[in-house]
């Protein structure tokens, strides 16, 4: 807690439903601009985690810390507003919608707050937004498809376009749910490439896996969840080298 | 003008204004071409513009909207009755007090979401219409319903020394409001109301309400409080309805508690979907065909019926002519009840889905002559 680098700070969580200990005694220090990866067997507890850290789940003891903000307790658009943006396993985008509207909506959250009564402005005057939603786009390399109706992308062009409607709010910390989750090879090696260019801006990022391929290619330090536990962490190579991780995950791999 | 409104906006509102306002040039050989009827698909068609700002964009099914066009009708007699027979304060008014009662019940039931916010919104409307038939029989004269009489106070008109002789009658600078005056005056109404609607729509607010409408949990993790959202297009879809209902209430200024009903909240829904949800044209097209057909339906009998299946031999022009009385007269909700599941089961966007599918098919097939024969194989 002495390192003031550290810019989120889970501390002591507990979680329980009825008799199932889903998190026990989990204290995890994200420092800043750090790639930090959140790794380990279906059924660890690792979307639970970040549940709570969102504030989509209220943990049973201990609190989340970010930037000094206590999180527990705040509501998903209060915690948004603080800086943290998320990307969630299945793309949350706007179906109906089409995909420049789906990367416009978070940066007039960014600039007007969590509500506005702008009824009587035109959507086409806010040339500025639109400008800045379009850089965005040509970043994830999807202006082309900018008309296109949201709901009919595939899926890794969907998670690209919630990746960028993330991106666009600036967040302090991108949270990032297996973002390569059903994605082909080739969709993979391009998400890992987006990444890797977000994290030379120095973003701070928590990403929760399972294909090591993406974690060993993108974190600086890894933590590993086993049954509700942190059971490891540090550098990919510390974690490689740990027998009790390879015993509980990878050794079920190899 | 870019930034003010786009080039196709504007063409869609210069064009439904000339609609709008020629309709008693045509819609006369249709038959619909007398004031009383026009009025009402002014006033339904505000009433249907303001329900799909709530429905039609933010996705909250409301089954209690005929509560705030109740407010808005029992507001404005009231205003008639003490203030001043003009109906300009009148709407004012309406539409102050349905946005306040739409701002309290939203409150409550925006609580909810999905099919708990529809039952949430009949239950509200369904207690305001029992509290207009009998509870507040002091506001709302219950049963009999509220009227103009000779002895209201009307103190702005009394004040200026303005007498009446007669049956008190709305009016606007001085002018009554009857016959075509009633029509171009809910016409500019109804205008006024889509214009608006298409500002909304065309807004980054309108694209939050649509966005709440395709995916609420993202907007809340997006950083949106979705609620106070959603409760602004309930209010002003409330004070829509409340505009609607203080229209109908200067056509005919006497308001009964029976227009808050379910079946009159019922009705907006059927009109909204009937001509396309979401869209800005569609629920003004659902709410003229369906006055229109009420209209027409409901004023045939069996001797006109009789009438028209005479061609038909006698013994089975007889059986003919019960089945279809039974579709019209008071029975017209019959033939609006088949006519609406076969539009939902075949075009669930509506007439305007079926528009848009016209146009598409007219476009494929494009010229008769540019398709090329298929040569016949020689025999």
């Amino acid at each position: 807690m002495a390192n003031s680098n550290v810019v989120l700070h889970v501390a002591d969580v507990h979680k329980r439903f009825g008799g199932l200990h889903a998190l026990a005694d989990i204290d995890l220090q994200v420092e800043e601009g750090k790639t930090h990866a959140i790794i380990g067997p279906n059924g660890a507890g690792k979307s639970t985690l970040l549940n709570v850290i969102i504030g989509k789940l209220a943990p049973t003891s201990g609190q989340v810390v970010f930037d000094g903000n206590m999180l527990t307790g705040r509501k998903p658009y209060q915690i948004n507003q603080l800086g943290i943006a998320r990307v969630f396993q299945t793309p949350e985008i706007f179906a109906d919608l089409s995909v420049l509207h789906n990367v416009m909506i978070p940066a007039f959250a960014k600039r007007d707050g969590t509500f506005t009564l702008n009824m009587l402005r035109s959507l086409d005057s806010e040339t500025t937004i639109r400008q800045e939603a379009e850089h965005m786009l040509e970043d994830v390399g999807m202006l082309n498809r900018r008309d296109m109706h949201a709901g009919s992308l595939s899926r890794g062009d969907k998670r690209r376009m919630e990746l960028a409607m993330c991106l666009i709010q600036h967040p302090r910390l991108l949270l990032l749910d297996e973002p390569t989750a059903g994605m082909s090879r080739h969709d993979t090696n391009t998400t890992i490439e987006l990444l890797k260019k977000i994290k030379e801006r120095g973003m701070t990022k928590v990403i929760i896996e399972h294909d090591m391929h993406v974690v060993f290619s993108l974190a600086d330090k890894i933590s590993v969840l086993a049954q509700g536990r942190i059971i490891a962490d540090g550098s990919p190579d510390e974690v490689r080298g740990n027998p009790k991780v390879q015993e509980a995950y990878l050794g079920g791999a190899h | 003008m870019t930034n003010f409104m786009s080039r196709n906006d504007l063409l869609l509102f210069l064009g439904f204004a000339v609609v709008v306002l020629a309709m008693p040039i045509w819609l006369t050989p249709f038959g619909a071409g007398y004031p009383d009827l026009l009025q009402r698909f002014m006033i339904f068609g505000i009433f249907a513009v303001g329900f799909n700002i709530l429905f039609g964009l933010t996705g909250y099914l409301s089954f209690g909207h005929a509560a705030f066009f109740g407010v808005g009708s029992y507001a404005a007699v009231w205003s008639f009755k003490l203030l001043t027979l003009d109906a300009i304060p009148a709407m004012i008014f309406a539409v102050i007090i349905s946005g306040l009662f739409a701002l309290v019940i939203g409150f409550l039931s925006l609580r909810r979401s999905g099919i708990y916010f529809s039952i949430l919104t009949l239950a509200f409307a369904q207690m305001s219409y029992n509290l207009a038939y009998s509870v507040l029989t002091p506001i709302t004269n219950g049963e009999t319903g509220l009227q103009l009489t000779l002895n209201d106070p009307r103190v702005l008109d009394a004040a200026l020394g303005q007498t009446f002789v007669g049956q008190p009658v709305p009016t606007l600078l001085g002018q009554q409001l009857g016959g075509y005056a009633g029509f171009y005056f809910c016409a500019g109404f109804l205008i006024l109301s889509f214009f608006f609607a298409q500002r909304v729509a065309g807004s980054p607010f309108g694209m939050m309400l649509k966005s709440i409408k395709s995916n609420q949990t993202r907007m809340q993790f997006t950083g949106f409080n979705t609620r106070p959202y959603a409760l602004s297009a309930f209010v002003i879809s409330g004070m829509y309805a409340g505009l609607a209902g203080a229209l109908l209430a200067v056509t005919d200024p006497l308001a009964g508690a029976e227009r808050m009903q379910w079946t009159a909240s019922g009705e907006v829904v059927l009109m909204t979907i009937l001509g396309g949800v979401g869209t800005l044209v569609g629920p003004v097209i659902g709410a003229w065909i369906i006055k229109y057909f009420e209209n027409i339906l409901s004023a045939l009998n069996d001797n006109i019926l009789a009438q028209f299946w005479s061609f038909l031999p006698e013994g089975v022009a007889d059986v003919v002519v019960k089945v279809t009385s039974k579709f019209v007269g008071d029975g017209w909700h019959l033939t609006l009840g088949l006519v609406f599941v076969i539009i939902v089961i075949f075009l669930p966007g509506g007439i305007m889905e079926g528009v848009r599918r016209l146009t598409a098919v007219a476009r494929r097939s494009g010229p008769p002559g540019a398709k090329s024969h298929q040569p016949q194989p020689a025999e």
